[in-house]
């Protein structure tokens, strides 16, 4: 009964104290502002990711999401004992691919994890919605660890400006919209955390910082073979501060502990094994590693000794044979074969002119090419005039801590020019360092603004530099337009700022969404037009052939054919084994009769190639046809490149070379399509996607039949004939 | 009561259709057709010995306009003999390719040419592979290896004894007398695999026409002439080209011959013999084998897995029989292998047979991954080739299938606990040494 009387008492008391409990200092309400900023960058992040869902369906993107949206699905069906150990025998056939330990599996076991945790709250959703939406949530919290990274390195309104900035940056989005299931989409996540608790500790010297780096940095290990990157530039940084003679005991213990559990626990990755202490890539840590350890011993000698004679001569004879010894063991290591040496793609980054002479097949994919100027200013827009401001400010306040988003951001930079992904890579640095620029702009300007108003709060100010105190000092006195200046140049960053948002939400829009599964064009009258052709002839695949089926086609649609078809096939995005890849390119390139042989042997029962011509998509195996003449031909060499160019010329017109006009790739491509129309005006056998009439419009296959084509021709599947009974 | 009958239809239609089934390779219905029906009675000695072994021959005319193969997709047939050397146009339906699609689906067939051959046989000839000497007066002339005959002194009526080594193909007992040949030449197609001479030529004979001169050397010459061969496609459809059809006809059949230059007269020509025991290998009497049942399994186990490891131990067994025209009979040979095949084979090994038709084997998977398939690729002349293929995938071991304690790695568990209680040791020492 006191209950029931005592309410309207308590609800008097909270009516009248709300009042004043609303009203909030300065300091909670600034944190409840940036509470609120960074919640909705949050969701902005999450949201702006979700044109591709809105504008197609939620579906996987591209080629590789496929296969880790298999493997993910196999996870979830058969449990982590069967993943780990899974021997896929539908792909690579007859060679097949031991899954568990060719992969990254922390993707996988991410989306698994969620999977499961929805599916425990009794969210009851299909693994293929989790897989789509993976990589916006992992950029959601991108954000967060951009504004503690940016507080870290600078200020808590770096951090913010940093979040926002990462937030809609098209150089990240390109790789983490809705449906792009790629181990990139969680890998970034992983590296800036791992970057971020490293630099903590690295500034707190706390074990417990630097064990959270390391599990970090397990986590990007499972993630993404561009954990290399981590484990090159933390040593790099290490040893620059320890040239500048910034070494503390804080680096010790951070870079030590890091080091040590991060390999011990990156071992644990079948994929990674023994790498860390036998691949010539991760040396570099191993050999800081030791420098730390002989750094710290010559400070404890130092410190006995005090003599500085006798210590200069001990460092001498130290340093000399800490040198040589680690010398010579690199150098027994390599000779033995102990330490492998670098890898193709590790010298194509350091050279990248390396992979066009030696590797056609790195050269080949379109991700690894060097990137076009265009597309900096396309994936960074204002960030790319801030990124050098932003240098000026790190470079002006020198702390181990910007030291490291300096060489991250530098570094990075390069990489961005060798290769088209690594954009994605430098995407963070660009960020935090141009969130330095902007913070700090703004932040002397707004207080020049507000200076004249009230004259005096430096006191009330968040957490400044002593630099910044005084420079305000000279500017109010100096100038007496300042504060209008201040205004406008204000305005000019928010304008540029705008600019920015329009930018990326129209690139996000218009660039990054398309699934490239399902094509878009502009139909005659402005409508939108959608080929479908991918799945539906991976859908007729799976309905219309025996179950072991064997399916070759060139490389890159390998993963869509056994995520989507579930048919086996030769060769797939996972390149690993070269031979097989040039045997299929031997096949495509080769006559009718020599690839028949060659497609007997490997089992083959379908050929599938995709096509263009009718609709003038430019990226079918027409197009792609030089790289397996070239990736065929390095290890086969009757298969010859000039035999296909005509005074160095790639043409598919009556001028192309004989064999080119009779080869396997070019006749599935093009068989009947001699007969047809494909543009009004234009002979028949017109090809849209290279804009000429083919050169060779009868041609009779006499060893394959047309199985299916597709709608508008991209996708066409060819049944390899029985052996002729009678001969 | 129309229910009844419709059942009753219906429980007979399988009863119907049971001619030719896998279980029962022998044919049973054969089309024979003919240029005339004189050739019926003056061949019939060949027919019956035909009916007696239980055919049920059809006898048309090559150009009825009824004749037909099929009927609603359904082979009416389960052979053809085309004795219609001339035909240049058959009736009905059927063409060359019809008869090609015939034998393409599986069934067998046996051409007689002779001198006034056709281009619709010989078209039929050069599909399967035998190329009829291209001069159209052209017969086989051989100066040496002729039949002594009263009356006809040109030498075209050629006694050959040269026949191909196959017990399987000419039935176990020996043809003793020559076989009685007048008719054209045909030389084999050396890009065809499949083609084998039954009947050769000596190596005097040419192709050539008796009546006029011999102005440039002849193209088809000596022991390449073939005068009967056969096809056995890679259906099984076993095909039968002669380029004579009177050698089918009584008269060569009840003839005595006498080889030139040999002393020995035999009363009776060869040519009842040889052609007989050709036919019942054309027919599938003999000859012709089927492999069932083909398992394999784990030493000790007795499902078949879905997958093996590396370093399996591994039971294959397949049961092999032969159709004697009647019954199903274990075949028995000693030279039947499996292969282990993955791009080449990894394993190649004989099977063992216990006489009932089963044949074995057992062997360790090789220490490599991948999709290998039991392979049994049995090709013996005159027999059915064998060619069976069962995939199967081999995995590595899983993380936890290997050894978890070796000897080797003894060192390292010591230094490793070692160095372990050693800091425990110094810790303690350290903190509480003071």
């Amino acid at each position: 009964m006191a209950v029931t009387a005592s309410p309207p008492s308590v609800t008097q008391d909270l009516l009248n104290s709300l009042p004043k409990t609303l009203k909030l200092k300065t300091k909670q309400q600034e944190l409840l502002l940036r509470i609120t900023t960074l919640g909705l960058i949050y969701i902005l992040a999450f949201i702006t990711r979700l044109f591709s869902v809105l504008r197609y369906e939620s579906m996987i993107h591209e080629f590789d999401p496929y296969f880790n949206y298999r493997t993910t699905l196999y996870l979830t069906e058969h449990g982590f004992s069967e993943f780990w150990n899974w021997f896929d025998s539908d792909s690579w056939y007859p060679l097949g691919r031991i899954v568990g330990g060719t992969l990254y599996p922390g993707l996988m076991l991410t989306a698994a994890g969620l999977y499961k945790i929805l599916h425990f709250l009794r969210f009851a959703v299909h693994i293929r919605e989790v897989c789509v939406l993976t990589a916006p949530f992992f950029a959601s919290n991108t954000t967060i660890v951009a504004y503690f990274f940016g507080k870290e390195i600078w200020d808590s309104g770096a951090g913010i400006v940093a979040a926002a900035l990462i937030a809609i940056c098209p150089g990240y989005i390109s790789r983490s919209v809705a449906g792009s299931y790629d181990n990139e989409g969680v890998a970034i996540f992983a590296l800036l955390l791992t970057f971020y608790l490293f630099v903590k500790a690295v500034n707190t010297g706390s074990l417990s910082w630097a064990l959270a780096s390391a599990f970090g940095y397990f986590y990007m290990v499972s993630a993404w073979g561009g954990y290399v990157f981590i484990i090159n530039l933390v040593p790099l940084y290490v040893l620059v501060l320890l040239v500048t003679g910034r070494y503390s005991l804080r680096l010790y213990v951070a870079y030590n502990c890091m080091y040590v559990l991060g390999m011990l626990l990156a071992m644990q990755i079948r994929f990674v094994g023994f790498q860390h202490v036998q691949s010539g890539e991760h040396m570099a840590s191993m050999g800081v590693f030791f420098l730390l350890q002989v750094f710290f011993f010559l400070d404890w000698v130092k410190h006995l000794l005090g003599d500085v004679k006798l210590f200069q001569a001990f460092l001498r004879i130290t340093v000399t044979s800490a040198v040589g010894v680690g010398a010579v063991a690199l150098g027994v290591g390599m000779a033995s074969g102990y330490i492998s040496p670098w890898t193709g793609r590790f010298y194509s980054l350091l050279d990248p002119t390396y992979a066009k002479d030696h590797i056609p097949i790195i050269a080949s994919v379109s991700e690894h090419q060097p990137t076009a100027w265009s597309s900096f200013m396309f994936d960074f827009h204002i960030l790319l005039f801030l990124f050098p401001a932003g240098l000026y400010f790190c470079f002006k306040r020198l702390t181990d801590a910007t030291i490291f988003i300096v060489m991250y951001g530098l570094t990075s930079m390069y990489f961005a020019g060798v290769m088209v992904r690594l954009i994605l890579v430098a995407t963070p640095a660009v960020c935090l360092i141009s969130a330095i620029a902007v913070s700090a702009t703004v932040k002397n300007l707004t207080r020049v603004v507000r200076a004249k108003v009230q004259p005096v709060q430096g006191g009330s100010g968040k957490g400044t530099g002593a630099s910044k105190g005084s420079s305000k000092g000279v500017i109010d006195n100096s100038q007496p337009f300042q504060k209008n200046g201040a205004m406008m140049l204000l305005f000019g960053a928010f304008y540029l700022l705008s600019r920015y948002a329009i930018h990326c939400t129209w690139v996000t829009s218009e660039a990054y969404s398309s699934p490239s599964i399902v094509l878009a064009a502009r139909g005659a009258h402005g409508q939108r037009v959608i080929f479908d052709d991918y799945r539906e002839a991976y859908f007729w695949l799976r309905q219309n052939t025996p179950p072991d089926a064997k399916v070759m086609s060139w490389w890159d649609y390998g993963y869509q054919i056994t995520a989507m078809g579930n048919r086996t096939v030769i060769v797939d995005n996972n390149t690993w084994n070269n031979t097989h890849i040039a045997t299929v390119g031997r096949a495509m390139s080769s006559y009718e009769d020599e690839a028949y042989d060659i497609m007997k042997s490997l089992d083959v029962d379908y050929v599938l190639v995709v096509f263009g011509g009718v609709t003038g998509y430019s990226s079918d195996d027409i197009n792609k046809f030089l790289w397996m003449v070239r990736i065929g031909g390095g290890v086969f060499p009757v298969i010859k490149e000039p035999d296909y160019l005509v005074n160095g010329e790639y043409r598919v017109d009556k001028g192309a070379a004989p064999k080119m006009l009779n080869c396997l790739m070019y006749k599935l491509s093009y068989y009947r399509f001699g007969e047809l129309t494909t543009e009004y005006g234009k002979p028949p056998g017109y090809d849209r996607a290279r804009g000429v009439e083919i050169g060779n419009k009868d041609i009779k296959l006499e060893y394959l039949e047309e199985a299916f084509t597709t709608q508008n021709w991209i996708v066409r599947i060819y049944k390899v004939k029985p052996p002729k009974n009678r001969w | 009561m129309a229910k009844l009958i419709i059942f009753l239809f219906l429980t007979l239609i399988p009863i119907l259709c049971n001619s030719f089934t896998p279980d029962k390779p022998s044919d049973r219905r054969i089309l024979v057709l003919l240029d005339d029906f004189a050739i019926k009675s003056s061949h019939s000695l060949y027919f019956k010995s035909l009916q007696s072994r239980g055919f049920d021959l059809d006898f048309k005319l090559a150009d009825d306009p009824k004749i037909a193969l099929q009927r609603y997709g359904q082979y009416l047939y389960d052979a053809l003999v085309l004795f219609s050397p001339t035909i240049e146009r058959f009736g009905g339906s059927i063409d060359a390719a019809a008869i090609l699609a015939f034998v393409d689906s599986g069934h067998d067939l046996i051409v007689a040419a002779g001198s006034n051959a056709s281009d619709l046989i010989r078209e039929i000839a050069t599909e399967c592979g035998v190329d009829f000497d291209e001069d159209y007066g052209a017969v086989v002339v051989d100066h040496a290896g002729y039949a002594v005959s009263a009356t006809e002194g040109d030498h075209t009526l050629i006694a050959s004894d040269d026949f191909i080594k196959s017990d399987v193909i000419l039935g176990s007992k020996k043809i003793e007398a020559p076989v009685l040949f007048q008719g054209i030449a045909h030389s084999l197609n050396p890009s065809n695999s499949l083609v084998l001479k039954v009947l050769s030529a000596s190596p005097t004979a040419f192709s050539a026409n008796p009546k006029s001169k011999l102005t440039s050397p002849p193209s088809l010459l000596g022991s390449s002439i073939s005068l009967v061969s056969v096809i056995q496609a890679r259906n099984n459809a076993r095909i039968l080209i002669s380029g004579s059809l009177s050698m089918f006809s009584n008269r060569f059949f009840n003839s005595g011959v006498q080889k030139a230059g040999s002393p020995t007269k035999h009363d009776k020509s060869g040519n009842e013999q040889f052609l007989t025991e050709v036919s019942k290998w054309v027919f599938h009497e003999r000859g012709h084998l089927k492999a069932v049942n083909v398992q394999h399994h784990k030493v000790g186990e007795t499902n078949e897995p879905s997958i093996y490891r590396i370093n399996d131990d591994l039971e294959y067994s397949v049961e092999i029989y032969e159709w004697s025209g009647t019954t199903w009979e274990p075949y028995v040979a000693d030279d039947v292998q499996v292969q282990f095949y993955m791009m080449s084979p990894y394993v190649l090994k004989t099977l063992s047979n216990d006489n009932k038709g089963r044949y074995f084997t057992s062997f360790k998977v090789p220490d490599v991954y991948g999709v290998f398939q039991f392979k049994v690729e049995y090709d013996r002349l005159g027999y059915t080739s064998l060619s069976l293929a069962k995939q199967i995938p081999v995995r590595p071991f899983k993380h936890n299938e290997y050894e978890r304690f070796i000897p080797a790695a003894y060192p390292y568990y010591g230094a490793a606990f070692s160095m372990m209680a050693g800091f425990f040791v110094f810790s303690a020492v350290h903190l509480y040494n003071k």
